[in-house]
């Protein structure tokens, strides 16, 4: 340590808030290094698409594209949702462990830490995004021009952080270690209801149902690029989804203000 | 605390105290955790914030970090608001526990929270300090309590705070250990680092710090030097039967530092409690006389209330 004395008076404070390249590397680092993590939010998804991807009927043709391109966007949706929402999650984990505490008397600001957190969901969603992709061009079935290739992506980028304040809201009511574990099922629950893993027929009471559940939305939105058709009330339902896990999530974070 | 070294600390900051804190109070819902706190610490202190659990000491300290909000009254820090102190990395605190995250390494851990700061020392030199540079790649869920304690003291020295809050810092340390780290604490004060620590240990208090502040039920019983708060608690006290004690010669007997008067029973607070006793016997018709020791954990309770009810302390 430096043996002079401490002069108050030359302390500065730092730039965007203690936001920095170095918390983003350890975090982007950290979520990397869990091994639940890489499988369940990259490894499987990717899985997935081989799985329900080389269907017999692959090749049939589906707005711009074929069938391979659908099941390969819903199976990007799904990782990146994943992705996003175990992120979610470890804020909530990281106020129960004091971290957030700690974090209180460095000069972060609380508004840089949740501008942190919602970029590194997003750089992990996309990270998720590309596998699943990059699986669809080694396979080489998905067929749908390349500007909708990219605008289903980014699309699915942006419908990610519906799941971020997900993860948020749900590592608030199901601390720690176990809200992956209800994350998990909860989403893959959803991605069949929200007719993200097989095609539920439009019309049916099946749909009904499905149609009011949170991956519907999204779903409907992010491959809207490749079916050339976007419906109101899937919009409606990603709008209001979004709506109520931040309400939620914020509701939850506020009644945890008393320790901090 | 010499005054060579309080004048010297106190020009480094051009006057302003390290805390300032008036007429403080906190509430939680109906439950007043804070009743008005009227403290000033001056640079290089070592301060002990005394008192039984529930008393206000954590309250006020998450006060003095900008973790919550005062409900009345006036807080400042080194001349700052407490959050604008912390952003300029003026003061830091450890926590006994908590406050880190298993899965990062050692060296990941405070780079990390050197990364957050505008000036920090070098990695490595605070690694080092803290003698920590041989587990630097281990996990932090690895490591024994001991080590994890070493590296939240590595991240609180990060930015050379001027101001260090510890929260009964040496909970679990041999007595080597706590020697080490209280002689650490003070060779940092010496260059005009404040320290203020939570105890509920009065011999902790008056081992390593230069004032200690007694507060019970949210507010300051007594604040002095250790042999102060130690001279409060010393002595024992005499009980005796009398017809028509006159208090005020009974108060002019040498070491007798109170007297109550209850009708025809006296009780005599004194230091040399048999010179007392043997003046009672001798020279006034005293009777039933006993003598009883006040201990420094009595003398505490007593000053701090914590053997009466609490219905509404926290």
């Amino acid at each position: 340590m430096s043996t002079t004395t401490i002069d108050p008076t030359t302390r500065r404070v730092p730039p965007f808030g203690g936001m920095n390249l170095t918390v983003l590397r350890i975090e982007l680092l950290r979520m990397l290094r869990n091994r639940r993590t890489v499988i369940f939010t990259l490894v499987f998804p990717a899985a997935l698409f081989f799985a329900f991807g080389s269907g017999s009927d692959w090749d049939q043709t589906v707005g711009h594209g074929n069938v391979a391109a659908y099941v390969m966007t819903s199976m990007a949706l799904y990782g990146a949702a994943l992705t996003a929402a175990s992120g979610g999650a470890m804020v909530a984990m990281e106020r129960a462990l004091g971290w957030s505490r700690q974090l209180r008397l460095t000069p972060l600001s609380p508004t840089a830490y949740i501008l942190m957190k919602a970029l590194l969901a997003l750089v992990l969603g996309a990270v998720a995004i590309s596998v699943v992709n990059l699986a669809g061009v080694v396979q080489g079935k998905p067929s749908m021009p390349l500007h909708v290739w990219v605008a289903c992506a980014v699309l699915t980028l942006v419908c990610t952080l519906v799941f971020a304040a997900l993860g948020v809201f749900v590592g608030y009511l199901v601390p720690g270690e176990n809200a992956m574990q209800v994350l998990g099922p909860g989403l893959a629950l959803f991605s069949f209801l929200g007719n993200v893993f097989i095609p539920i027929t439009e019309g049916s009471t099946m749909w009904h149902v499905a149609s009011l559940t949170p991956m519907f939305g999204v779903a409907e939105v992010s491959r809207a690029p490749l079916t050339g058709d976007l419906p109101w009330y899937a919009v409606l339902n990603a709008v209001v989804w979004f709506a109520i896990f931040v309400a939620g999530a914020a509701w939850r974070m506020s009644k945890d203000t008393a320790r901090v | 605390m010499t005054t060579e070294q309080l004048a010297l600390a106190g020009d480094t900051t051009q006057g302003s105290a390290a805390i300032s804190l008036r007429g403080v109070t906190k509430d939680f819902g109906s439950v007043r955790a804070v009743r008005g706190i009227d403290l000033d610490i001056r640079p290089g202190e070592i301060v002990a914030f005394l008192g039984p659990n529930g008393a206000g000491k954590t309250s006020t300290i998450d006060i003095v970090l900008g973790l919550s909000q005062p409900t009345q009254g006036r807080v400042e820090v080194l001349g700052h608001a407490p959050r604008q102190a912390i952003a300029r990395g003026l003061v830091s605190a450890v926590m006994q526990t908590g406050g880190l995250l298993k899965d990062l390494t050692v060296r990941e851990t405070v780079e990390y929270t050197a990364s957050l700061f505008a000036d920090t020392q070098p990695v490595d030199d605070v690694l080092a300090h803290a003698g920590i540079t041989g587990i630097a790649d281990r996990k932090v869920g690895k490591c024994s309590g001991g080590e994890q304690q070493r590296l939240r003291f590595a991240m609180a020295l990060l930015s050379d705070p001027a101001l260090l809050l510890l929260d009964e810092p040496t909970t679990g340390m041999d007595v080597e250990g706590r020697r080490a780290f209280w002689s650490a604490i003070r060779r940092d004060a010496q260059k005009g680092r404040t320290v203020l620590f939570a105890t509920h240990y009065l011999e902790e208090a008056d081992q390593y710090a230069d004032r200690i502040v007694l507060i019970s039920r949210g507010r300051i019983v007594a604040d002095g030097t250790g042999s102060e708060i130690k001279a409060l608690a010393a002595g024992r006290t005499i009980r005796a039967t009398l017809d028509r004690p006159d208090a005020d010669v009974l108060a002019r007997l040498d070491g007798v530092e109170s007297v109550e008067v209850r009708g025809d029973t006296v009780l005599l607070h004194a230091k040399d409690t048999d010179a007392v006793a043997r003046y009672l016997l001798t020279e006034t018709g005293a009777r039933d006389l006993e003598i009883t020791a006040r201990g420094i954990e009595d003398a505490f309770l007593t000053l701090t209330g914590a053997d009466e009810p609490q219905e509404d302390a926290r």
